[in-house]
């Protein structure tokens, strides 16, 4: 269970720079890929790979290329979605702090995919560092012959533009992140179009996370099947999982697909368990937007089996017992967590990343903030619970975007699986108020 | 010889066909049906290019994509800006689901929206009001604070109160469409956002008063005119002059002999069919600098109907119908064999006396 | 630090380099470099006011208005003048699991001030913000382009001492 694919060389020294990863063997997959065969080629060997979307929607990235529109005389571009800002999540800024020659290997070969001679990576504006060290990379790489004009002799034209973002969460929405890049403010676009038809100045674009488009050297390399065969059925490859909360080892990991969830806990390889002297009460699998799960649910499906680390296995028993694996995001709850306060800490934060373009988003989440800091903060009633559960539903589906159900899931799941801690809150204020006051009722503690 | 007619795409909504060119939005295909089949649009504006999609008040199912492709679409859809597909099968009135989310959308645009409409001068003509009304629920489960901003004016002419903003955007696409520089935009985001113009600045140009027409709510106001009437006491008359900067086609609204306010013209949907410009808008406000063409057409079930006609003419023998409808013999529900009372028969009514408030014959 | 309309002007340094920025993309498409200039004009003058602002847009040849409304939607723009260290820190639940609210209101009550506010001496800035995506490392702040980890009140201390010097 231990292969690596992008944290290969994580340990060597000196790794983030052009020369070291070279001699790494960084670069081959470019040099095969641009040399040895054409653009459709190289969508073939990702389609066979099954690699998946790794910044949340888990969508096959080798179909999302062929949906591509290639209409002549037109430019197409590749956007790098390098926006990370889900809550919980931070495997992207950690690859490309130390790894920026991986995403900048993968961008040459996917660009070349693709056909696109410019292509992005929109990074959020306050990793500006990671900015630079982007910027001195993509620099070595043209002196080196890997980017510019006639790469490799080949006659394919390639230039790699970094762009900061400005501090919106919104924006890691593929269609907010093209009108950012255009100079506008994050609002998602309607869709249809969709920006493989109209995307970047109306161009048609591809936009792909950090992750996603990282593996795309090691799959040339080793070919679509390899790829395939690691993993388990669609859930192929690995996954960088970033792991925070109350566990002993923080950080990020690179998992076959198919760990069990309870290994990845208590597995010294990742996060060597729950702090100690505590127990485990929740986690939130995927990124603050996927649904929480108590201990007994994240770690065995409803039948028993244990759960897995997989899109199927996480998602298993729908939103009523399930998740998902979304962004990778593993936030670890221990029984000194409040889960009320944390619910109301996220739903702050959607409510403070709402773009304000659609009425359900732009109201429905300021408003379960308000009901939740009230409920927080000792002034709840009774009726609040089921008023945010309709809320949640009302805000569901309605929005131009999924920032609006990424709002809505962690309330409604925080209601269906802790709801007497809730209405602890709701009956003794007094007690729910006092500083570091956890519920201590009837749960399920692993 | 291939057709060059344009093939028309079958459409069904709530039951009844439609035939539209293709391109043709859900939304557009109701309102050739008409009426009622018309989803509500609170930021939609035909006018407007790239209007639309925001507020999900239109939001529709589709029961069937297309002929080719019948399966629903998973989601509501906004019907204002989903072109219709040949054989899609849309529900709009008809689902439970969408009219269950129609409510809710009141109720999110209601949270942080004053329900002042006694004093908000676009009480009679509010988009909004007509939703909540025919949407809407009767009470509010918000019991938080509402965001509040101080009323400004941008100009000498318009006055912006952000409070009752709904963040439709409908003015900052026309500022972008029919003037030259637009100094009003968006700023800040979520729920904080607001219409503004960031430093204090006046909207001046031609056109600028077009800005109070699309306002859906009462936040973009005319300041000629705020506060001095009520739409309903009004009388809406279609007029045109010679403009050099617009067409000239506007509506004047009279109160008794003068005209207080000059607007543009609108559709039965309530968007304007013409853009004026400010000159018109705001400095022509004598009988004499226009020609009257005749009463603006008002939908029945608009307020500003409301006294316009005398109601004799409008239905002569109403209240000896009504009066025949009610009669009730005094003499059946009580003993009246010693008061005397002389019951006049129905047909010796009065006839139908003009009414203190109908206007003027 | 605000300068009049007139003055306003990138040293020649960040003037090549906001040149190069707008070579970067295809004709016609330069307010893409809108979000890069800001930041380049904020790391000049500390905040963005609206003549700086005013100044961006010329350069773009774009409204005030659209420089404005972006500026406005990104939190990482001060549209108010600022202290000379700008500390923006974490309040996001991961950064909350490890301690951060315990830390930040230590943070505040040495300084003596709250979110948003800026000490007398205009050495300090708080800065509330959302999640930094560095919640294995949490409790986080930022200064400028600096992550500060793993933060505690003695990590606390030491910062701002350094920082006072």
């Amino acid at each position: 269970m231990g292969k690596k694919i992008l944290l290969e060389h994580i340990n060597v020294p000196g790794i983030e720079t052009y020369d070291v990863y070279r001699k790494q063997g960084g670069y081959t997959a470019v040099e095969k890929a641009l040399k040895t065969m054409t653009p459709d080629e190289v969508v073939e060997e990702v389609k066979k790979s099954g690699v998946r979307g790794r910044g949340g929607a888990g969508f096959p990235m080798g179909m999302k290329w062929s949906f591509l529109a290639k209409p002549e005389g037109v430019p197409r571009y590749l956007v790098c979605n390098a926006d990370e800002s889900e809550p919980g999540t931070f495997k992207d800024h950690y690859l490309m702090k130390n790894l920026p020659h991986v995403l900048i290997e993968g961008m040459i070969i996917s660009s070349y995919a693709l056909g696109a001679n410019k292509s992005f990576i929109y990074v959020r504006g306050e990793l500006m560092y990671v900015v630079r060290i982007l910027e001195k990379a993509i620099a070595e790489a043209k002196a080196a012959g890997f980017l510019g004009k006639n790469i490799l002799g080949t006659g394919y034209d390639l230039e790699l533009v970094v762009q900061p973002g400005g501090g919106a969460y919104i924006c890691g929405e593929e269609t907010a992140l093209l009108e950012s890049l255009e100079g506008k403010r994050g609002n998602p676009r309607n869709k249809p179009p969709f920006p493989a038809v109209k995307g970047l100045y109306q161009s048609p674009t591809v936009v792909n996370n950090v992750e996603s488009i990282a593996t795309t050297s090691w799959i040339i390399n080793n070919g679509g099947e390899a790829y395939a065969a690691i993993g388990i059925g669609r859930s192929a490859g690995t996954k960088l999982i970033s792991a925070s909360g109350h566990i002993k080892k923080p950080g990020v990991y690179e998992i076959e697909l198919g760990v069990p969830v309870e290994e990845f806990i208590y597995s010294d390889e990742w996060c060597g368990g729950i702090r100690d002297g505590h127990h485990l009460k929740a986690v939130v699998a995927g990124g603050s937007s996927v649904p929480i799960l108590p201990a007994n649910l994240i770690l065995k499906l409803a039948n028993g089996d244990p759960r897995l680390m997989t899109y199927e296995s996480l998602s298993d028993g729908g939103f009523q017992t399930g998740t998902m694996l979304g962004s990778g995001g593993f936030i670890v709850f221990d029984e000194t967590s409040c889960i009320v306060r944390n619910t109301w800490n996220f739903a702050r934060f959607y409510h403070h990343e709402s773009c304000g373009q659609c009425s359900p988003c732009r109201e429905g989440t300021g408003w379960m903030e308000r009901v939740l800091h009230r409920i927080e903060y000792g002034h709840g009633n009774q009726h609040d619970i089921d008023l945010l559960v309709d809320v949640a539903k009302k805000i569901e589906g309605n929005t131009i975007c999924p920032l609006g159900d990424a709002a809505a899931w962690p309330v409604a799941s925080a209601i269906r699986h802790f709801r007497d801690e809730f209405e602890w809150h709701i009956t003794n204020p007094s007690e729910a108020t006092q500083p570091g006051a956890v519920f201590k009722g009837d749960m399920a503690l692993v | 010889m291939e057709n060059t007619q344009p093939q028309l795409f079958k459409v069904t909504i709530d039951g009844i066909e439609v035939e539209v060119e293709p391109g043709t939005t859900i939304l557009q295909a109701a309102r050739k049906i008409g009426g009622d089949m018309a989803p509500p649009a609170m930021c939609y504006y035909q006018p407007l290019k790239g209007s639309g999609g925001k507020c999900r008040a239109c939001l529709v199912r589709v029961a069937a994509g297309s002929a080719k492709d019948p399966r629903p679409m998973p989601k509501l859809v906004a019907s204002c800006i989903t072109p219709v597909q040949d054989g899609m099968v849309v529900e709009n009135s008809t689902n439970e689901q969408v009219l269950s989310t129609r409510k809710a959308i009141v109720e999110f645009l209601l949270i942080n929206h004053p329900l002042d409409c006694p004093v908000c001068d676009q009480a009679g003509e509010c988009d909004l009001q007509n939703f909540a009304f025919n949407h809407g629920m009767a009470t509010t489960r918000y019991e938080e604070k509402r965001r509040t901003f101080d009323k400004q004016d941008i100009g000498p002419y318009i006055q912006l109160h952000m409070t009752r903003c709904i963040l439709c955007y409908r003015c900052v696409f026309t500022a972008d469409q029919i003037t030259q520089k637009r100094v009003h935009g968006v700023l800040g985001r979520g729920d904080a956002a607001e219409i503004g113009t960031y430093i204090e600045k006046a909207i001046d140009n031609d056109f600028s008063g077009n800005v109070i027409d699309v306002c859906p709510v009462g936040a973009l106001t005319d300041k000629t005119f705020r506060f001095k009437n009520r739409v309903w006491f009004t009388k809406p008359v279609d007029a045109h002059r010679d403009c050099p900067t617009c067409s000239g086609n506007v509506t004047l609204w009279y109160r008794g002999e003068d005209v207080i306010r000059v607007t543009a013209r609108k559709n039965e949907w309530n968007e304007v069919t013409e853009f004026i410009c400010n000159t018109c808008r705001f400095d022509k406000k004598s009988t004499s600098d226009w020609v009257i063409e005749g009463p603006t057409k008002v939908s029945r079930s608009s307020v500003i109907s409301v006294n316009k006609a005398r109601r004799d003419a409008i239905i002569p023998d109403f209240q000896k119908k009504l009066a025949a409808a009610t009669y009730t013999d005094v003499h059946e529900e009580r003993d009246t064999s010693q008061l005397g009372i002389q019951q006049l028969p129905p047909e010796r009514f009065a006839p139908v006396l003009p009414h203190a408030n109908d206007p003027e014959p | 630090m605000t300068e009049t309309q007139n003055t306003v002007e990138f040293t020649p340094e960040r003037l090549t380099k906001a040149q190069e920025i707008i070579a970067r993309y295809p004709e016609g498409r330069q307010k893409s470099a809108l979000l890069p200039l800001l930041h380049l004009a904020q790391e000049q003058w500390g905040w963005l006011s609206p003549e700086v602002m005013d100044y961006v847009a010329r350069m773009l040849d774009i409204q005030a208005i659209e420089v404005y409304e972006v500026a406005t939607f990104y939190t990482m723009f001060h549209l108010d003048p600022v202290g000379k260290h700008v500390i923006e820190y974490c309040r996001t639940g991961p950064c909350c699991l490890m301690g951060g609210e315990e830390v930040y209101d230590y943070l505040k009550q040495k300084l003596g001030i709250q979110a948003g506010e800026t000490t007398p001496d205009q050495k300090f800035t708080l800065k509330e913000v959302e999640c930094l995506a560095a919640c294995g490392m949490g409790p986080v702040f930022q200064i400028r382009e600096q992550y500060y980890m793993h933060l505690t009140k003695e990590r606390v201390d030491e910062i701002i001492e350094e920082l006072s010097k």
